[in-house]
């Protein structure tokens, strides 16, 4: 709170992104946690939400005659443009901003004051939906050959480990200390994922110490163990992500690549994936294309290609299906490392399973599989999205990566996965708000240092409770995309990967389609549901009825139901939405032609003078079709309707919003 | 001329035909008058039936005696047949040739095609224009139906009947004409009944350099608009454009003498520029080999969607100007038959919830494209894969396709008809058994009497068994305006037409199968209990009556 210099300021404007000539008037509130911005317009008080973790830069721009502008750019990519009348405001409000947006402590993140009203006992049960030791179970260990390692107990070894792990049972103490000596911050090699079905696996590390010499025989040993754990193969793929350049630089530090003389038995592979730095400075020249004011088709396009974002998915995508090939086509185990083992080695882990275990595709799988690869293994996300004030030179869109890889496949399995886009769109919201406790620090030691479990909550539990929303209507369990590995075309199919419009500008929803097929799907089923509950009450009256009927005594009737017409027409006839500025940068249009004459040919074909644009107001008014917000809602969600668009939480947030 | 001529070697056996996504197939080629076919012996592999006229370029090449004919079709496809013998390959190769590039009308597979179907609905007489007019005509009696050019002679490239202000007699109509590029007099293509304000096209202006007037033209044009109301003239093309026309005897309307006028210039891309624009993009489609950066920059140099975004934005805006601002509309380009045609069409997707059905949207393709006189016959005579340039090719109706579905991306529930009815029109307007989309005009049609000589694609499509393969089952009737984002992006490529040969669908096949499923299914229970409902009211009101005597 002491960092809170003006807790309100009134006549701001909310400048629309899409239309700058519309702007709400309301006013703005600083708390603990979220910028709050109420509109005056008395017919909607629209409230917008930001979450102070939320926010990645804030801009104070030139004062001009209607106010100070700042522009607050957010992590989950929405841009909020607010018109200050004071420059004195705005400095205070850009100030407190900077401070609050950059927490310290993690004390001072969301997750520690925010409150669902749940109580003790079923915060305990969210924290243990995901079950770590239940997954490794389900993929069949400990075996014959897989064992379950304690050699980390109390992070003796490895400090950003998890102290569960998996290892070959002919890999004793001795070869896990020494390995994990000849390893980049004595990350070892350790299993991530063993497929079933023909005993390979996929094992991660960090990379070796070898310089351009050295040696380690309990690595070697160790890699061997790994290949002996999978009878069936008589060799192991050492997959480095890096581009080879960047692996033989690190050399001339005493780190590098497995030598395949040394050896025995591997197969070496580069993948080149960028560093995060790369992958930094690309997403920024992505938001900067989708940023753009009207961009024609080929600033689009070329910024887009200019990024090199899809490349980088597409070099990621590679790796995973290269290493998902190898364990079920081939049968052989991988063994896949990068610098340090936790930004590429985890995406390119991920990818492969999901491709490989159609577990991962569901709901509670995918949860695992971050909780797994992500969350235990030590990936920074404390530094990567920069919850606490740090270096900026850390952070990096690792697990956006990983995200958008989840939504380019499922554009091409329609089938296959049985959550949602916005279960993704979601998840990464929540990487960055600080809400739930699970993504912070940058290593399970911390997290338990700091006693997350016992302070925070799970966002697990609370995608799990609001599941609803997050199916996907076309997967069927039993479906044939739903079984086993998912195959990518083999050959290289550039065109497979789209600019993911949904996520990164996601807060334009006038770029968005305006009808949602999944909700639309969604709404048949769950009416289908209700008429199969239906039909078969019906049956059971209709037997009572002719029965009585038969035994000729009197039935008292009951009023029976008009019938109804299906229930998700009007919600779809009241989505559409308002033109936009058609009309463009046109010099010749009308109202800025040269040419007019006389006042009343000012005509301007833009919103402002249309009262309908705003939502809600003219849903049922028949032309003026102005409702653009209904679609992205489920038709069952009325009571917890998606809140994380707009950072705000219905249960908890009201009470921070009073104290303010 | 007969056919046989042509056909030096109608049957090699041998021959093996690849397909992207398919096995191979080793059978008999056989070539007909408009076919080429290839069956293989096995009794469960379908049969290749092609006809010649979608053929657009075939190259050929040889290894030993070994002969490969590549077969480049208008709808993008490319199969390969392997030929063993080389003066078989080539004799094939000759006479593909020939028959792919007929140059009589009359000698098309239209003529002597013999529909195997019953026709239970004849497409000629299905959108009539005295039907279309009576759509509106109760809402309004401003306008009437003129004959004047039953003849086809004030203007070759309109249809016998059109609608015209009622206020202007036919004499002046014949004195607008000479005033309008090619005899195009402006004519109604839209009434807005929410308001009354309406779409018309035209050609442009003969002005000239001298500012050439038109009373009547002046008359008939101010007679669309209500007293003290203003409209808009959208030129389809640049200032710069429409100036340079004047050399040659066209122009724009000075804004002096339509002083309730505001004229907006929306440059929409014509002829060459699309059609190489198409080529580029087709050949983008098809090159596999390059990275992810190479697709995106090849996309852009293409220009493709930005020719989509043009046409959108036009479009959008004479909406706009219609609903929004409550001004009547006049548009043209040049001809008045390319993107005046793109314009009106698709303002009238976005007004006109009608024009979203099925039917509607037949009647609008009859309307704004057969009727209004789109030249088909030039503009599809060659498609992605021609290399010898001809002037009047251009794809100008596949990017209106492309719009509309773009406009379907955007609205997945608010038309009757699916991405496979989209895609249908798209492969007859370039090659088809039926009479539709043959000839430049009305008149061309009336002489080549196609509505006796050949079916109409309409009579096929509107069978109930066809209907169902391009019915939306999302479908749930929208009657708002439905206005798109031409925001880049909100308009992708439409991978259902320019990857439809180069990625497997059958996954998104699955997805759309399973769609129909849960939609079938529903209505099934809502049928059953329906029906339930029915019988326990009956049976409880029978009870009722046994209750009360």
């Amino acid at each position: 709170m002491e960092h809170i210099r003006t807790p309100k300021v009134e006549n701001v404007r909310l400048v629309d992104r899409v239309s700058p000539k519309k702007a709400a008037l309301g006013t703005l509130y600083l708390t603990a946690t979220h910028v709050i911005f109420v509109e005056n317009s008395p017919d909607t008080r629209k409230e917008t939400w930001i979450l102070h973790s939320q926010i990645s830069t804030i801009e104070k721009q030139a004062t001009t005659a209607t106010g100070c502008p700042l522009l607050i750019r957010c992590k989950n990519f929405q841009i909020i443009q607010l018109i200050i009348p004071q420059e004195r405001d705005c400095h205070d409000v850009y100030i407190s901003l900077i401070r609050l947006a950059r927490p310290v402590k993690y004390e001072e993140l969301y997750c520690f004051s925010f409150n669902p009203m749940l109580d003790k006992e079923e915060r305990e049960q969210g924290w243990v939906l995901i079950d770590l030791s239940e997954e490794y179970k389900r993929m069949g260990l400990p075996n014959h050959h897989w064992q379950l390692s304690d050699v980390n107990r109390d992070y003796r070894v490895c400090d950003s480990y998890p102290t569960e792990l998996y290892v070959p049972k002919s890999a004793t103490a001795h070869i896990i200390v020494g390995s994990s000596k000849f390893r980049s911050r004595r990350r070892f090699p350790v299993l991530s994922y063993y497929y079933k079905d023909n005993h390979a696996s996929i094992c991660r590390s960090s990379q070796p110490l070898s310089g351009f010499s050295a040696r380690c025989l309990e690595d070697e040993q160790m890699l061997q163990a790994i290949r002996k754990a999978n009878p069936g193969s008589d060799f192991v793929y050492v997959v480095d992500t890096r581009p080879k350049l960047n692996a033989m630089a690190n050399r001339a530090a005493g780190k590098g690549y497995e030598n395949e003389d040394n050896y025995s038995n591997i197969k070496f592979q580069f993948i080149g994936i960028e560093n995060i730095h790369v992958m930094r400075n690309s997403l920024q020249k992505m938001l900067e294309v989708c940023e753009l004011k009207s961009p024609s088709m080929s600033d689009f396009l070329w910024g887009l290609e200019n990024s090199g974002w899809l490349r980088h998915i597409k070099a990621i995508m590679d790796a995973g299906i290269f290493i998902a090939k190898a364990v079920s086509e081939e049968g052989a185990s991988v063994l896949v490392h990068c610098s340090d083992g936790w930004d590429r080695t985890a995406q390119v882990c991920s990818v492969a399973s999901l491709l490989l275990d159609p577990h991962y595709r569901t709901l509670k799988g995918f949860m695992v599989l971050i909780e797994k690869d992500w969350i235990s293994f030590g990936h920074k996300f404390n530094h990567r999205y920069g919850n606490l004030d740090g270096d900026p030179k850390e952070v990096s869109p690792v697990i956006d990566q990983f995200i958008e890889c989840v939504w380019q496949l499922m554009e091409q399995f329609p089938c296959a996965f049985e959550f949602n886009e916005r279960f993704l769109i979601h998840i990464q919201h929540h990487i960055y708000s600080c809400q739930f406790g699970n993504f912070l620090c940058n290593s399970q030691k911390e997290r338990r240092e700091l006693k997350i479990q016992e302070r925070t909550y799970s966002l697990w539990a609370h995608l799990w409770k609001n599941r609803a929303d997050y199916l996907n209507p076309l997967f069927r369990a039993d479906h044939s995309q739903t079984q086993g590995t998912l195959h990518l075309p083999t050959a290289p199919c550039n065109f497979m990967y789209k600019f993911w419009s949904g996520m990164y500008n996601r807060f334009e929803k006038g770029m968005q389609p305006r009808q949602s097929v999944t909700d639309y799907l969604m709404a048949v089923k769950e009416e289908t549901q209700q008429l199969e509950e239906e039909l078969e009450a019906l049956e059971e009256r209709l037997e009572k009825i002719q029965k009585v009927q038969l035994n000729c005594t009197k039935v008292k009737s009951k009023q029976s139901e008009p019938s109804k017409h299906s229930g998700f027409s009007t919600s779809d006839n009241s989505i559409a939405n308002t033109p936009q500025d058609y009309s463009g940068n046109m010099k010749s249009f009308p109202s800025r032609s040269p040419s007019q004459g006389d006042e009343d040919s000012a005509l301007i074909l833009t919103q402002d003078n249309l009262k309908s644009s705003d939502p809600d107001l003219s849903a049922n008014s028949d032309q003026e079709s102005g409702v653009e917000d209904l679609s992205c809602r489920s038709p069952s969600g009325g009571e917890h309707a998606p809140s994380e668009d707009s950072g705000k939480d219905r249960d908890s947030d009201e009470a921070v919003f009073l104290t303010a | 001329m007969e056919f046989a001529e042509l056909i030096k070697t109608p049957r090699v056996d041998n021959v093996v035909l690849h397909r992207p996504f398919y096995p191979a197939v080793e059978g008999t080629l056989c070539l007909t008058g408009h076919h080429l076919i290839l069956s293989s012996r096995q009794d469960n592999t379908e049969e290749l039936w092609h006809l010649h006229s979608n053929i657009d370029a075939i190259d050929k090449r040889f290894v030993g005696s070994l002969g490969t004919i590549i077969i480049k079709c208008k709808d993008f496809r490319i199969i390969q047949l392997d030929i063993p013998g080389m003066e078989e390959c080539l004799n094939i190769a000759s006479s593909i040739e020939a028959l792919s590039t007929l140059d009589s009308i009359t000698l098309m597979y239209p003529f002597f095609y013999r529909p195997m179907f019953e026709v239970i609905e004849d497409g000629w007489h299905s959108f009539l224009p005295e039907q279309e007019f009576e759509l509106y005509s109760s809402a309004t009696s401003e306008w009437r139906l003129s004959y004047v050019n039953k003849e086809f002679a004030v203007c070759p490239s309109y249809p016998p009947i059109v609608t015209v202000p009622k206020s202007i007699d036919d004499e002046a109509l014949r004195k607008v004409a000479t005033f309008r590029h090619g005899g195009r007099f402006p004519v109604l293509s839209y009434y807005h009944k929410k308001n009354g304000m309406v779409i018309m096209r035209s050609g442009q202006p003969l002005t000239g350099t001298n500012g050439r007037r038109c009373k009547e033209d002046e008359k008939l044009i101010n007679a669309t608009l209500r007293a003290g109301k203003r409209g808009y003239i959208i030129d389809t093309r640049s200032l710069n454009v429409a100036q340079q026309a004047r050399a040659k005897g066209g122009g724009f309307e000075q804004e002096a003498h339509y002083p309730q006028w505001r004229r907006i210039h929306k440059s929409i891309e014509r002829y060459h520029i699309l059609q190489e624009s198409l080529i580029k993009l087709v050949e983008a489609c098809n090159d596999q080999t390059h990275n992810m950066d190479r697709w995106l920059s090849k996309l852009e140099a293409s220009n493709w969607l930005t020719h989509i975004k043009e046409i959108l934005t036009a479009a959008c805006l004479a909406a706009q100007c219609i609903d929004r601002e409550g001004a009547s509309v006049l548009i043209h380009g040049t001809e008045g038959t390319d993107s005046t045609l793109q314009v009106t069409s698709l303002a009238q997707i976005i007004l006109e919830p009608r024009s979203r059905t099925i039917r509607g949207f037949e009647a609008l393709i009859e309307r704004e494209w057969l009727q209004a006189g789109h030249p088909f016959q030039q503009r599809c005579a060659q498609s992605a894969y021609c290399n010898t340039k001809q002037k009047w090719e251009a794809p100008v109706f596949l990017l209106f396709l492309d719009c509309v579905w773009q406009i379907l991306r955007q609205f997945p529930c608010s038309f009757e008809f699916n991405e496979n009815f989209l895609i249908m029109l798209f492969e007859h307007a370039y090659a088809s058994q039926f009479g539709t989309f043959l000839g430049n005009n009305e008149s061309e049609r009336c002489k080549l009497k196609l509505q006796q000589k050949t079916m109409s694609l309409w009579s096929w499509v509107n069978q109930p068994g066809e209907l169902s393969k391009f019915t939306n089952p999302l479908f749930e009737a929208n009657n708002l305006v439905i206005w798109p984002s031409v925001a880049p992006q909100s308009l992708p490529l439409w991978e259902g037409i320019f990857l439809r040969w180069n990625r497997s669908s059958k996954y998104l096949d699955e997805a759309y199968e399973e769609m129909v499923n849960i939609i079938e299914y529903n209505k099934e229970l809502q049928a059953k209990v329906n029906i339930l409902r029915r019988q326990l009211a009956e049976l409880e009101t029978e009870n009722g009556m046994q209750e009360s005597p």
